[in-house]
């Protein structure tokens, strides 16, 4: 399984990872190396095995549906880099 | 003062208990250290007034005779702990500034049982890396150099700066976080106990998260006595982590009994795969004849999928990172880099934020679970994830423990893999499984290499049955006799 630049090129959109052109080729080559080490998994029969998705056979848990936490807007906002007016703020989306 | 340094942590804490020393002398000494070897860049952050005014309460609890089980104990933290106001960058220029305005439950834990902060310690850039040389703030050096080179070493990773630390003696002991073998791998290149509880044991509350299905916090230690006594303060059920096991906890230090006659130890084939080091097969083959020594049974046993364990643990960590760094937007914390858009500013950020090993492993993530290529990758990763799991759980129907290497070689020179992705993973060969099967895992210091170098051997449990591996550890640790230290240590 190779991929070529313009996988690359999409799956660095969908990570909204900002990849420079030139940089496209050496990755491509890289991501396909490990992809083609993950074809020895083929080799493994797992007809009929349920995906383990977690190592505990433990149900989540219940609990109340009540507030357990909130009011502390500030020190939400704190690390933002720019808060303002108790609101995170973006580059302007609706033109 | 250095005999202070020379203390267990078990030692410390009855020295501090009969009066011998105060918190705050111990501390002091350790502070002393911290400063004498910031050259081995194992701390990002240092926090000396915190782990004095920490070490003063703890002499007042002492005298109150209210102190906890780790009162005055000077420890570090390893910076992928959220620590409330302090500092925590999981060593990613991403977190540029974060202050947490909560603390992780293990390192509150920690806290609450009267344990001294020195400050956060170094790692690879969001734990992801087995050489310490992806964190942002450059690598941690291993305080260990092979005999007549000079050459600067990895610590191992991800947990690299905790297992320098606790080595050249800049902590006593330090908490550390394992995905694939993040605490047992530095802990073998580093000469020092680091053991990964069953995953669940400890809370992964305010720990930044890697690859929520695997990671597990645990201790690092000198001796397995302390990693059995910090393990009892970290652990715990807590409600904050939906996967934290609601299980009783047990008194592991009074597991070492160090008694292991008629224990079950198997030892599996395929952990000797071909071209494996002689010097790692001769470690292997001496620790089997001291637990055969101490009474132990030696069973030859199959783990048949072990080949397949890597594969499939750089499908599905990447996969589980690729969803989990979707937080680092630029909105709510750390870096932000502008752009004209949304998207712009979202992509500009995380090309600045992330290192290339971060990147590379999200860019993988994103792939395997994208449409068309999830079933071929990630869910055939998980159902493979099953039969190794399956083969621990067949294996613990005839042995109690299991007894591997740690690593298959001794810790390497800085600058070695870094363009061979696939050759840096190969050093988690022996620890990846446990961390799929979920299961606890123990490295102990066994012996040198021919170049003076630490090797560890790793010692796997049944789910909560971390005192059936500690008691085998402590053992091994006894017969093993292993008392090097870094020629630094030395002075």
């Amino acid at each position: 399984m190779s991929l070529d630049r313009d996988t690359v090129r999409k799956i660095a959109f969908l990570s909204r990872i900002e990849v420079a052109d030139e940089k496209l080729e050496p990755l491509a080559g890289q991501l396909s190396g490990i992809l083609d080490w993950f074809e020895q998994l083929k080799e493994v029969d797992t007809d009929g095995v349920q995906p383990m998705s977690s190592v505990t056979d433990a149900v989540l848990r219940w609990r109340d549906d009540v507030i357990t936490d909130g009011g502390i807007p500030e020190k939400i906002l704190a690390n933002a880099p720019e808060a303002m007016d108790g609101f995170f703020t973006v580059p302007k989306v609706v033109e | 003062m250095t005999s202070l340094l020379d203390l267990s942590l078990a030692e410390a804490r009855d020295g501090l208990r009969a009066k011998e020393f105060t918190a705050v002398e111990l501390t002091d000494a350790y502070l002393g250290m911290v400063e004498k070897h910031r050259d081995l860049n194992a701390y990002i952050t240092e926090t000396p007034d915190l782990a004095r005014e920490q070490a003063k309460a703890a002499d007042a609890a002492l005298a109150a005779g209210t102190a906890g089980a780790m009162a005055g104990i000077p420890v570090g933290i390893k910076d992928l702990f959220c620590t409330e106001g302090v500092l925590t960058t999981a060593a990613s220029h991403i977190l540029d500034g974060f202050k947490p305005p909560y603390e992780s439950t293990v390192s509150a834990n920690l806290k609450k049982a009267g344990a001294v902060m020195l400050g956060k310690l170094n790692l690879d850039e969001f734990a992801m890396g087995g050489s310490n040389q992806t964190s942002y703030y450059g690598p941690a050096k291993n305080p260990w150099k092979a005999e007549g080179s000079d050459v600067d070493l990895v610590p191992g990773g991800s947990s690299g700066g905790s297992a320098a630390a606790v080595s050249a003696r800049m902590a006593l002991a330090a908490t550390g976080t394992d995905t694939g073998g993040s605490i047992r791998q530095p802990a073998a290149y580093c000469g020092i106990t680091g053991i990964k509880p069953t995953y669940g044991r400890c809370s992964r509350f305010g720990i930044i998260a890697y690859a929520s299905s695997l990671d597990q916090a645990g201790p690092m230690t000198r001796t397995v006595r302390d990693a059995a006594i910090m393990l009892g303060s970290m652990a715990g059920f807590d409600p904050k982590d939906s996967t934290s096991a609601d299980v009783a906890l047990p008194d592991f230090e009074a597991a070492l009994t160090g008694d292991i006659r008629g224990l079950k130890v198997g030892i599996p084939q395929e952990y000797r795969p071909e071209g494996l080091d002689p010097e790692i097969n001769a470690l292997w083959d001496k620790g089997i004849d001291m637990l055969k020594a101490a009474g132990a049974e030696v069973v030859d046993i199959s783990l048949p999928h072990t080949k397949y364990a890597l594969a499939t643990y750089y499908i599905i960590a990447p996969a589980e990172a690729s969803s989990n760094l979707a937080r680092y937007d630029g909105l709510r914390f750390g870096l932000r880099v502008e752009g004209k858009t949304l998207d712009e500013m979202y992509a500009k950020t995380r090309a600045a934020g992330f290192g290339e090993e971060v990147q590379r492993r999200i860019l993988m993530g994103t792939y395997v679970l994208s449409a068309g290529y999830y079933d071929a990758y990630y869910l055939k990763a998980q159902r493979v994830r099953a039969r190794i799991a399956e083969d621990f759980r067949n294996a613990f129907k005839t042995v109690d423990v299991i007894l591997t290497p740690t690593a298959p070689t001794p810790a390497f020179g800085i600058g070695a893999n870094m363009d061979d992705p696939i050759a840096m993973y190969l050093n988690d060969v022996f620890t990846v499984p446990t961390s799929l099967a979920g299961l606890p895992g123990l490295s102990v210091p066994v012996g040198l290499s021919s170049t003076g170098l630490p090797l560890g051997l790793q010692l796997i449990g049944r789910p909560f049955d971390e005192e059936t591996v500690l008691r085998a550890g402590d053992v091994l640790e006894k017969a093993a006799g292993f008392s090097a230290v870094p020629s630094l240590v030395k002075g």
